[in-house]
């Protein structure tokens, strides 16, 4: 099995100060490919700090933080953004484009990287909001679905451009028990169909299941659950 | 990543957000409209004054024109001596000179017996000064006693003189004094004069009697065939006296419209008006383009965590600019144009809706938009995705 995540000694706080508190101490460890790793904690604790560290959305200075081979700490913005562009990431609301489709939401992600026709990124989309089970809402602008609905969506986004790594921040947290469990449900049956990892941080209890490895971040110490 | 994609996926992203929420599209387009009309009703007073400006000199008929060098325009001019114009014939290539004389005055109304202050124009009849065929073919008639010939493009206030002259009611006074009007002509009204008569020199001075034959307002000179324009206007220009200006055609032409421009500041004015009315619609535009990206910038955030570049956003601004420039600029034209036609019902000046203003014009409203999202994307660095997940 190969790593996909590979984290040492990670150290972060929010600003240069000597006296600043850290935010993760020295932290370590690492994700293989195709594993669910789920992340608790308490909230403060660091967790989304760490997320948003590995998927290339903040800067880290001092440690190793290697995604699918690439050093993320002082990296270059083409660094960052070649991992973003890798990463697929739910964030803890919905964050869907109002003003388009559930299926052109879904079709940017496609966009991006635009080595398919209109048409076939319309089919991608389509394809991936079947699997979530939405494909009778394709036309539906977000505020048309419910938030059940819209998490899926966003789940479609961030897998319909077969990322090797998903990151998700709090999935759950806006929604329902049942609908909770129904999205991270869809999440982990496509990421074992594709082969995905999935590093979730969540402090969801219910849904601790689905994952193959749980470990907890408290005061920015990794404690192995 | 090819050119085309490069545009057109923010671009169409930049559509949609649009037309998502329809009532702000139309708040927006209405603030581009209305910098938009601004615009064109300043250049279009503009352009009309000019072109009324030289409404008079366009049907002079000659080669050569002398003015008095105090003469700021031809509706104010300074008499100088006709000697000097007199003069000219000295040049071999001088055919034949004529003066002309210039005076503002009131004249009567006849229906309604007020008074209001028009151009009068007295020439020798034989001379043809002006390219009008109506003055040419009542030539004879205007050298008997008293004799007018008024301009129909006249604003109504001076009377409704073709029905006046078809009832047969000629009669009416010019600066108190009894004359006849015999025909109508046309020649259009100017900032300086709300009306126009044409009569002969000698009519003239019955009319002005204080002005005198040997003082004359506009000398106008006609050259043989074949003759050197510039050579005998050098020429001439050696041998006449200091105080006297000699101009080419174009050069009148450009003479009164630098009164307009310049001298007098209405040029300015309306200059200003249009700087007014760019810089209040690149303010409405910076508001729109603003406020656009701090509601969108959870959106922009979100794009950027999937890997969208900055450049991307940047592009979907200018695309959001140009846009609105666009749907602020269609129907700006369609109701300048109706507001054209208004101005000109109601002031009796052309006002034409040209193929060169209207590019301008869109051109000034693009560039106004444009720099409003040059100045509106430095708010994107907000959208950074670090701060807000």
């Amino acid at each position: 099995m190969s790593i996909v995540i590979d984290v040492r000694n990670l150290n972060f706080s929010f600003s240069h100060d000597a006296q600043a508190l850290p935010v993760l101490k020295n932290v370590t460890i690492s994700i293989q490919k195709g594993e669910i790793v789920i992340m608790t904690g308490p909230s403060g604790s660091g967790k989304t700090t760490f997320l948003t560290i590995v998927g290339g959305l903040r800067q880290a200075f001092d440690g190793s933080v290697e995604v699918l081979g690439q050093q993320l700490i002082n990296s270059s913005d083409q660094v960052k953004v070649s991992i973003r562009q890798q990463t697929g990431y739910i964030f803890q609301q919905h964050n869907l484009l109002k003003s388009l489709t559930a299926q052109q939401n879904v079709s940017m992600t496609l966009e991006m990287f635009n080595t398919m026709t209109e048409r076939e990124r319309l089919e991608h989309a389509a394809q991936m909001l079947k699997a979530v089970g939405l494909d009778d809402r394709l036309d539906h602008k977000p505020d048309q679905l419910s938030g059940g609905q819209r998490q899926r969506v966003s789940i479609a986004r961030a897998l319909v451009g077969q990322p090797k790594i998903i990151l998700a921040d709090e999935p759950t947290a806006s929604l329902d028990k049942q609908s909770g469990q129904e999205a991270v449900g869809i999440l982990k049956r496509l990421a074992k169909e594709s082969g995905a990892s999935i590093l979730l941080v969540t402090h969801d209890y219910r849904i601790l299941d689905i994952a193959d490895r749980v470990v907890e971040l408290e005061d920015g110490i990794i404690r192995n659950a | 990543m090819n050119m085309l994609s490069w545009c057109y996926f923010p671009a169409r992203l930049a559509w949609r957000q649009l037309f998502h929420d329809r009532t702000k599209l139309v708040a927006a387009i209405a603030g581009v409209l209305f910098a938009c009309i601004l615009v064109f009703m300043q250049l279009g007073f503009r352009d009309s004054l000019y072109a009324s400006a030289v409404s008079a000199p366009t049907k002079l008929s000659g080669d050569l024109f002398l003015m008095h060098k105090q003469s700021e325009a031809m509706w104010r001019p300074v008499s100088f001596n006709r000697n000097e114009l007199l003069r000219t014939l000295g040049h071999p290539a001088v055919a034949e000179v004529a003066p002309l004389y210039l005076g503002l005055a009131p004249f009567k109304n006849i229906e309604t017996q007020t008074k209001r202050t028009l151009m009068v124009y007295g020439f020798d009849p034989d001379a043809e000064l002006f390219d009008v065929d109506s003055v040419r073919s009542k030539r004879h008639e205007l050298r008997l006693k008293d004799t007018v010939m008024f301009d129909e493009f006249s604003r109504p206030e001076f009377g409704p003189m073709r029905a006046l002259l078809e009832a047969g009611r000629t009669e009416t006074e010019i600066n108190d004094y009894k004359i006849g009007v015999i025909g109508l002509f046309r020649l259009g009204v100017s900032f300086a004069a709300d009306g126009n008569v044409v009569t002969s020199d000698l009519n003239f001075m019955r009319i002005f009697p204080g002005r005198h034959p040997g003082d004359i307002d506009m000398g106008v000179i006609k050259l043989y065939p074949g003759a050197s324009l510039e050579q005998v206007q050098a020429d001439l220009a050696e041998r006449l006296n200091e105080f006297v200006n000699i101009f080419t055609f174009s050069e009148l032409l450009g003479y009164e419209k630098n009164y307009w421009a310049n001298t007098a500041p209405i040029g300015f004015i309306f200059g200003f008006g249009t700087v007014m009315g760019l810089v209040v619609g690149l303010v409405i535009v910076y508001q729109i383009l603003f406020t656009d990206i701090v509601n969108h910038r959870y959106e922009f955030a979100t794009l950027k965590a999937m890997g969208y570049k900055q450049s991307y956003f940047v592009r979907l601004v200018f695309a959001t600019a140009f846009f609105l420039a666009v749907l602020g600029f269609i129907p700006g034209l369609v109701l300048s144009i109706s507001l054209y036609h208004l101005a000109e019902s109601q002031m009796f000046m052309p006002m034409p809706m040209t193929f060169g203003k209207a590019i301008n014009v869109f051109f000034f409203i693009l560039s106004m938009c444009f720099i409003a999202g040059f100045l509106a994307i430095r708010k994107l660095k907000d959208a950074n995705p670090a701060d807000m997940f």
